[in-house]
C-alpha cells in the first residue's frame, strides 16, 4: 500500500510499504477512504516531538471501511463504515471506565518511556512517535485498528466524508476544549488560535452557552473564517496587542474563559517570543508558550484556561504568580475522543453543525509532502489538508 | 510511612511478614537480603544461613544483589490475578525474557525456568515456591546450583475503594561474572526496574483487555 512516511525534519515520503495485518484479536483492519493532516502532526514535520522514526507512517484523522476484523471483534463487519478516534484506548482500565479514553492505561506498549517524560504514560495515538505508543498511522491506502471493538463509530450511509472525518479529532477536540473552559451562561470566551481546533472551539463555545467569542490569529482568511463561519468577534495580534485589546473589549474586566488552541510552535511578535525561539533551538525547551501566556495574563479573575493546543515537554516564563493571585482554573488533556463520538455524530445529523467548512485542499495522497509543505507555511490560504488514497 | 523497626533475628516469621507486606518493601529490607526475609517467612524449612558472598559482602559493608520493587494497579480482583500467576507455566506469556517454565511436581511447587539469553544461549534453573498464600501472595527462590541465584515475591493486595488490586513484585538476584554477565544484562535490561515495570505492565494489559499491546509486525517505510 501507499503510506505517508516521516523521516526528517521537513521530510516526509509516500512510499509503498506492506499492507497492515491482524496482530491482536481485537484489531481489524480499515480501508481508508479520507484521512487529514492535523496541525499538530506539523509538530513532527518541525521536528518537535522527540522519539520519532525513520519509516513511520503519519496520521491520525482516519476513517474508512472495515475490511477485516480479528476474532474477539463482534460489533463490526466487512463493509462497515468507520470513524476511527486519534486516541488509542482499551475501554477497559480505570481511566476508559471513567470516560478519560485519552488517559487508558493499556494501549501504549512503550509505557517506560512515556513515564520517563510525564512520569505516567497517556493512551497511544496513532502515527505520533514511539513515546506515545509508535502506532503505525492512517495516513495510508489501510491502517491497523487497535480495540477496534470499543474505539470506531460506524457511520450511517448519506453522510459524506468530509462531514464526519473530523470527528476523529479536531471536532471533539475543540469542542472538550470549551467543555473544559466551563462556560456559564453570558461568559465571553477568547480563542487563541483560528486553525481548525480553534474554529470548532469557537463554535462549540456558542453551543455551550457562550454569549460572545472573541479569537486571536494573524491569518487574514482564518480570521474571515472565524468571523463568518463562526460568528465571532476577531483581533489580529500582528495589528494590535491582544492583551489590552481584549481588556477594552470586555469593559476591563477580561474575557470569562480563555482557550490557547495554538500550542507549542506559537508565533509571537515581542522579546519574550525572541527568547523562546532561541532556547526551542538549542533544545532547552521544547515549547514556544507565547499564546498561553497570553490567555492566563487577559483571563478574568476566577476565570478559565482551557489548554487544547499540544505541548510535548517543558516550556519556560508561564505566568504562575498570575494563575495564583487571580485563581484562575487551568484545565487541559488530549481528546477523550470516544466519548464525544456519538453526541458529536448527532449534532451533524442534526444539521447543526457541518464540520466540512474548515477544509481548503483535498489532494491525493501521492501530494502529501505538497500539503504537509503548503500547510506549514500557511500558504495558499490553506486551513485543512484531506487526503484521498 | 513508618519502617519497621524490629530486627528480623528476634521475631522472624512475623518480622518478615509485616516486611513482605510493607508498602515500601526494599526500604524496609534494610541491612537484610530479601533471601533471608523470605527464609524467614517460608513453608519449609529453608537454610536461613547466609552464604560466603553475602557474608564477604556485609564485611565490606556491601550488598551484593541486585533488589527490585515494582507496583501496577491492576482492575481485577486478587484471586483472579493469583490463579493466573500460580500457574507459573503462563509467566512467559507476558515476560518477554522468558522461554519456558514447567512445573517439575504435580503441586507445582518446584519448577524449571529457561530464559534467552544472547547468541542462541539459554539460562536455566529451578525454583521452588516457598511461600504460597492463595489470592494474596507467592514467593520463590531458585534452588541450590541455580545459573543465577534469584528469589522474589509477587503480592496482591486490594486498592483502596475497589479500585483494582495492587500487583507488586520484589525480585533479588546475583550478578554472576564472567560469561553469565551478558546474560543477565538481557534478562535484566539495563535498568532492571524498567524491565520488571514492562513486564507488570503487560500482566496489566493481558489481565484487563484479553491481550498485549504490541506494533510488532506493523508495516513501516524505508
Amino acid at each position: 500500500m501507499k503510506a505517508v512516511c516521516w523521516h526528517d525534519k521537513h521530510d516526509v515520503r509516500v512510499e509503498t510499504v506492506p499492507d497492515p495485518t491482524i496482530l491482536n484479536p481485537r484489531d481489524a483492519i480499515i480501508k481508508i477512504t479520507s484521512t487529514a493532516i492535523c496541525g499538530s502532526d506539523l509538530h513532527l514535520y518541525e521536528g518537535n516531538i522527540p522519539t520519532m522514526e525513520s519509516g513511520d507512517i503519519l496520521g491520525h484523522e482516519f476513517m474508512g471501511e472495515v475490511v477485516e476484523v480479528g476474532r474477539e471483534v463482534k460489533n463490526l463487519k466487512k463493509g462497515d463504515r468507520v470513524v476511527v478516534p486519534f486516541t488509542i484506548a482499551c475501554g477497559g482500565c480505570f481511566f476508559c471506565k471513567k470516560d478519560l479514553w485519552s488517559l487508558c492505561d493499556n494501549s501504549n506498549p512503550n509505557t517506560w518511556m512515556a513515564e520517563k517524560f510525564y512520569g505516567h504514560s497517556p493512551s497511544a495515538i496513532y502515527g505520533y512517535s514511539h513515546l506515545l505508543g509508535g502506532y503505525a498511522g492512517g495516513q495510508a491506502q489501510y491502517a491497523r485498528v487497535p480495540y477496534a471493538d470499543v474505539g470506531p463509530i460506524k457511520i450511517p450511509d448519506g453522510l459524506e466524508d468530509d462531514k464526519v472525518l473530523f470527528l476523529t479529532d479536531i471536532f471533539p477536540t475543540g469542542y472538550m476544549a470549551a467543555e473544559n473552559a466551563d462556560i456559564e451562561p453570558g461568559d465571553t470566551v477568547a480563542v487563541w488560535g483560528c486553525g481548525p481546533v480553534g474554529q470548532f472551539a469557537i463554535k462549540s463555545a456558542y453551543m455551550l452557552g457562550a454569549e460572545r467569542v472573541i479569537a486571536i490569529d494573524r491569518f487574514p482568511e482564518r480570521l474571515l473564517m472565524a468571523q463568518e463561519q463562526g460568528n465571532a468577534e476577531v483581533i489580529n495580534y500582528e495589528e494590535i496587542d491582544p492583551g489590552e485589546a481584549l481588556k477594552e473589549m470586555t469593559g476591563g474586566r477580561g474575557p470569562d474563559r480563555c482557550i490557547d488552541a495554538v500550542g507549542l510552535e506559537a508565533h509571537g511578535t515581542d522579546a519574550m517570543a525572541v527568547y523562546d525561539e532561541i532556547k526551542q533551538g538549542v533544545k532547552l525547551e521544547t515549547g514556544r508558550p507565547t499564546a498561553l501566556r497570553q490567555a492566563i495574563v487577559a483571563c478574568r479573575k476566577g476565570g478559565t484556561v482551557s489548554i487544547p493546543g499540544v505541548y510535548g515537554g517543558f516550556a519556560d516564563k508561564i505566568p504562575l504568580g498570575a494563575i495564583v493571585n487571580k485563581a484562575l482554573t487551568l484545565r487541559s488533556g488530549q481528546t477523550h475522543v470516544q466519548k464525544y463520538l456519538q453526541p458529536l455524530l448527532e449534532r451533524i445529523q442534526q444539521e447543526e453543525i457541518d464540520p466540512s467548512f474548515v477544509i481548503s485542499h483535498r489532494l491525493n495522497i501521492e501530494d502529501a509532502p505538497k500539503g504537509y509543505e503548503i500547510f506549514r507555511n500557511k500558504k495558499d490560504n490553506c486551513t485543512k489538508v484531506v487526503l484521498k488514497p | 510511612m513508618e519502617l519497621i523497626k524490629e530486627d528480623l533475628k528476634t521475631n522472624p516469621a512475623i518480622v518478615a511478614d509485616k516486611i513482605v507486606n510493607s508498602p515500601l518493601v526494599v526500604k524496609n529490607l534494610q541491612q537484610h537480603s530479601l533471601k533471608q526475609v523470605l527464609a524467614a517467612l517460608s513453608d519449609r524449612a529453608v537454610s536461613n544461613s547466609e552464604n560466603i558472598l553475602e557474608r564477604a559482602a556485609k564485611a565490606v559493608g556491601l550488598k551484593p544483589n541486585i533488589i527490585v520493587e515494582k507496583t501496577v494497579t491492576i482492575d481485577r480482583a486478587a484471586t483472579e490475578l493469583y490463579n493466573y500467576w500460580r500457574d507459573l507455566t503462563n509467566l512467559p506469556t507476558f515476560m518477554g525474557h522468558l522461554k519456558s517454565v514447567t512445573h517439575k511436581d504435580e503441586a507445582g511447587k518446584v519448577s524449571h525456568w529457561v530464559a534467552d539469553a544472547p547468541l542462541d544461549f539459554t539460562v536455566e534453573w529451578d525454583a521452588e515456591i516457598v511461600r504460597d498464600e492463595p489470592g494474596h501472595l507467592i514467593a520463590w527462590s531458585a534452588l541450590e546450583n541455580a545459573q543465577i541465584d534469584n528469589c522474589g515475591f509477587v503480592r496482591f493486595q486490594p486498592a483502596t475503594g475497589g479500585r483494582g488490586t495492587q500487583v507488586k513484585v520484589v525480585l533479588e538476584y546475583q550478578p554472576p561474572g564472567g560469561a553469565l554477565t551478558d546474560a543477565i544484562a538481557s534478562l535484566f535490561g539495563e535498568s532492571p526496574q524498567e524491565q520488571i515495570g514492562d513486564e507488570l505492565n503487560r500482566f496489566k494489559q493481558l489481565m484487563e483487555t484479553g491481550e498485549i499491546a504490541t506494533t510488532e509486525g506493523q508495516p513501516q517505510g524505508s
